[in-house]
């Protein structure tokens, strides 16, 4: 591991020293409230594949409408994702220019495919999904629904992959001027990061946030008294698979990713732990206070020797805390990423316990449908999951620092050198504007939907007008 | 390799133009040449199914140009910081208008969103064409390659300050306006019938004029202004291609417009953008960002990444680019087979 203090990649150019900061809550800012719809979608599409596989199989009328209601759901997501991810393409260079050039050639890779791999396929899709359902059959919906779920699950990866870079960078090699290029196109895109069960812990993240949506909503119908079959369908798919969905999710997807953060990150696993002083046999702290000042968790609720067993299946191992590291390789919001990651942690136990609860409830001959105590519990937690990942991302990503690519290169030197505090908020101030009104029109459109219910056949918008001949 | 790649970007950057150039055009017109409802909303009904897909373009292009040339995105991207955060915003504003709209039906909403969408799709064309018009004229980079432009500083293109609007930049800004709203409305022409054709026929016209004098204009003062920009014709005559095909489809634009073909007027206008695009990255190779001092310029040797990155970013490129340009012509071809009806 390279934890030498100052990075290997140095004397380039300096960043800009006072702006960096403002870049960290502009990019940031802007990837958190992006990252809020493609996990919905990501979810939400998988769901609409499985009743399109059921539409192809029994034809029902039922389940064409149940999947046209979820793609009306699903499209105005689509277009808020679409529309707030393009300045994060471009934000690595708006913001993050020295990034940008040291490594562009590295992470462009990636960047490209996403690009040419995955965002055709699902934009060409789903336009023939949602305009053209009168020109094809259920054989034309289903292809069209794998081709959307087959294009956003691409375009994460070849995402991840880049972010999985910025966490453990392989496959480069360093010029003499300063800036990384490929060298091994392999290593790079098979990063042993992303195989350490990230990718499937995050995309797992995103089915369980469509798995709760759909029960969600599901549980309000039925709960309402209105669309009460769909909302059973609903409820009962969204169970079924997030069941396994969050089970899985703590083992073994979360498990593999924290033990790989052990391995290749122990500073991180040290802040999200809590962990200040080195020691055998560490304990698990399940919630505590962490003081900065006393370098301790304050009246910690923990379970003795369990992190030590967490991180290397030993009940005795050693686990190195924080003291075992200089100051300037620490993360520098320890407390943020201690919080972000109990907040994850003790969600994704819910998320399980909720789950097998309504599981059980429901192979007990359908008693989740009398439980109103169990409905509502489903209908008010969509919103748990979004908070889940979003945390998650927080851990990951603010426990990477001091680093943007982790032990070659520092965030305080990677921001556009010459963009001045002032321009920084107006764009500040500007995204949150845009972000505000995004989240009220998608509010009112799926208010709207959701008061209109799946029966109603007014329609996605192709249909309103005939393309005649 | 470098040049290929430098090649392939303008590919990309072209058919982002050429594609999201006529929604843009169809969306600064709609207000004009679709006056009720029903006509708002056949006019929608063309541009809804491609927007997102040409969008995609752009994005595919800046994944390009950062694989290839990290250090020109690295500059540019920070260079253009505020206008490139003007046109997201546009670009946000443009796709919400043109999805929100259904959702609710009442008059008051209908406006307000037409009239963003109009927003929208005119500025875009505008901060394109002034963006492209500033790598014409160099900017201003420091030694280390870096540089930050803003909005105006005293509107002449020779100041050693310069900003991002002068008075040449301006008149490229309108030239790409006009002639994407000439381009837009040859694809509605193609696309709809009755009154929404009829009007865009004019405008096609109309267009086509104010297009013309500002080709002129424009040329006229980017050679007088940056005479080295003649240099690449002189000594490689074979470029004048790019020239000769941009005339050709600007006199292809009036005379098709005239006599009310709709398809060769569209072609037509398609290829005179791409003309004019391809023959102003010949003029600039191989520079990528020309400088005012041209030795800190960067040019396809000095921003790009190692023969080996290239030669496999190109390999998995071309073959995402088949793939892609498969589901591009089966949507396209589902999608341009008929024409969009209004109804009542």
């Amino acid at each position: 591991m390279i934890l030498s203090g100052s990075g290997v990649v140095v004397g380039l150019l300096q960043g800009n020293s006072e702006a960096w900061v403002l870049d960290r809550w502009q990019f940031g800012g802007n990837l958190l409230y992006h990252y809020l719809y493609p996990q919905f979608n990501m979810g939400i599409i998988l769901l609409i594949f499985i009743i399109e596989t059921l539409h192809l199989r029994t034809r029902k009328d039922f389940y064409r409408k149940a999947a046209d209601f979820w793609v009306k759901i699903f499209a105005p997501a689509f277009v808020i994702g679409a529309v707030t991810g393009i300045p994060l393409e471009f934000g690595f260079g708006t913001n993050w220019a020295i990034f940008s050039k040291v490594s562009g050639g590295v992470i462009g890779q990636t960047l490209a495919m996403e690009g040419v791999f995955a965002f055709f396929l699902e934009s060409a899709f789903l336009a023939i999904y949602i305009y053209g359902q009168d020109m094809f059959g259920a054989w034309g919906r289903w292809v069209s629904a794998l081709a959307i779920l087959v294009g956003s699950w691409g375009s994460a990866y070849f995402i991840l992959s880049v972010n999985a870079w910025m966490q453990h960078p392989v496959g480069y090699e360093k010029l003499p001027d300063g800036q990384l290029a490929l060298k091994h196109f392999w290593e790079f895109l098979l990063n042993p990061w992303l195989y350490s069960h990230q990718l499937e812990h995050v995309l797992n993240g995103a089915v369980i946030t469509g798995c709760f949506a759909m029960a969600g909503l599901g549980a309000f119908y039925v709960l309402s008294g209105r669309d009460v079959e769909y909302g059973r369908f609903f409820v009962t798919l969204g169970v079924v698979v997030g069941v396994f969905a969050s089970l899985m999710q703590v083992w073994p997807f979360g498990d593999a990713e924290s033990r790989a953060v052990s391995e290749q990150q122990p500073i991180k696993l040290a802040a999200q732990e809590g962990v200040f002083d080195t020691e055998r046999g560490a304990p698990w702290v399940l919630i505590g206070q962490i003081s900065m000042e006393q370098q301790k968790i304050v009246n910690p609720v923990e379970i003795p020797r369990f992190l030590s067993f967490l991180a290397y299946r030993d009940w005795n191992s050693r686990v190195e805390g924080l003291d075992a590291f200089p100051k300037k390789l620490w993360p520098d919001n320890v407390p943020f990423v201690y919080y972000g990651f109990r907040s994850m942690v003790l969600l994704g136990f819910l998320f399980a316990g909720m789950m097998v609860l309504a599981a059980l409830l429901l192979l007990w001959g359908g008693r989740l449908f009398r439980a109103r105590w169990m409905l509502w519990v489903l209908m008010l937690s969509p919103p748990l999951p979004f908070v889940a990942n979003s945390v998650g991302w927080i851990t990951a990503e603010t426990g990477r620092q001091p680093w943007i690519a982790y032990g070659l290169l520092r965030t305080s030197q990677s921001a556009s050198p010459l963009v001045g505090v002032g321009s920084l908020y107006f764009t500040l101030a500007g995204m949150l504007g845009v972000f505000a009104l995004l989240s009220l029109l998608y509010a009112v459109i799926v208010l709207g939907l959701i008061r209109g219910g799946p029966e109603e056949e007014q329609e996605l918008e192709g249909e309103e007008l005939k393309v005649g001949g | 390799m470098e040049t290929i790649w430098f090649i392939v970007v303008c590919f990309l950057l072209i058919s982002y133009v050429v594609l999201d150039g006529f929604d843009l055009g169809a969306g600064t017109l709609h207000l004009l040449v679709a006056r009720e409802d029903r006509e708002r909303r056949a006019v929608l009904m063309a541009v809804g199914p491609v927007w997102d897909g040409n969008e995609v373009a752009l994005v595919a292009s800046g994944g390009a140009l950062i694989l290839a040339f990290p250090s020109l995105y690295a500059s540019a991207l920070s260079g253009f910081y505020l206008p490139m955060f003007i046109v997201f915003w546009l670009l946000v504003l443009r796709g919400v208008s043109i999805e929100v709209r259904q959702t609710m039906n009442d008059p008051l909403w209908h406006s307000f969103w037409d009239f963003t969408f109009f927003l929208g799709s005119a500025l875009l064309p505008f901060a394109f064409g002034t963006a492209l018009a500033n790598v014409m004229r160099g900017l201003p980079l420091h030694e280390n390659g870096f540089f930050f432009m803003p909005l105006w500083t005293d509107f002449d293109p020779l100041s050693s300050h310069p900003g991002i609007l002068d008075w040449y930049t301006t008149i490229i800004g309108f030239l790409a306006f006009f002639a994407l709203a000439t381009h837009g409305a040859n694809f509605l022409a193609v696309r709809t019938r009755g009154e929404v054709r009829a009007r865009a026929r004019i405008f096609s016209i109309s267009g086509w004029v104010a297009t013309l004098v500002l080709t002129v204009l424009g040329t006229v003062s980017t050679f007088y202004l940056f005479p080295r920009r003649l240099d690449n014709f002189f000594g490689m005559p074979w470029g004048l291609a790019f020239p000769l095909a941009a005339l050709g489809g600007l006199a292809g634009m009036g005379y098709f417009a005239l006599r009310g073909r709709d398809w060769p007027a569209f072609a037509s206008s398609a290829l005179y953008v791409a003309g004019m695009l391809a023959s102003t990255a010949f003029s600039l190779f191989p520079d990528v960002l020309p400088a005012t001092n041209p030795a800190n310029s960067l040019t396809v040797h000095n921003a790009s990444t190692t023969t080996h990155g290239l030669v496999v970013g190109m390999i998995s490129w071309l073959v995402g680019m088949v793939l892609a340009a498969a589901w591009f012509f089966i949507t396209y071809g589902l999608f341009f087979r008929e024409r969009i009806e209004e109804e009542g």
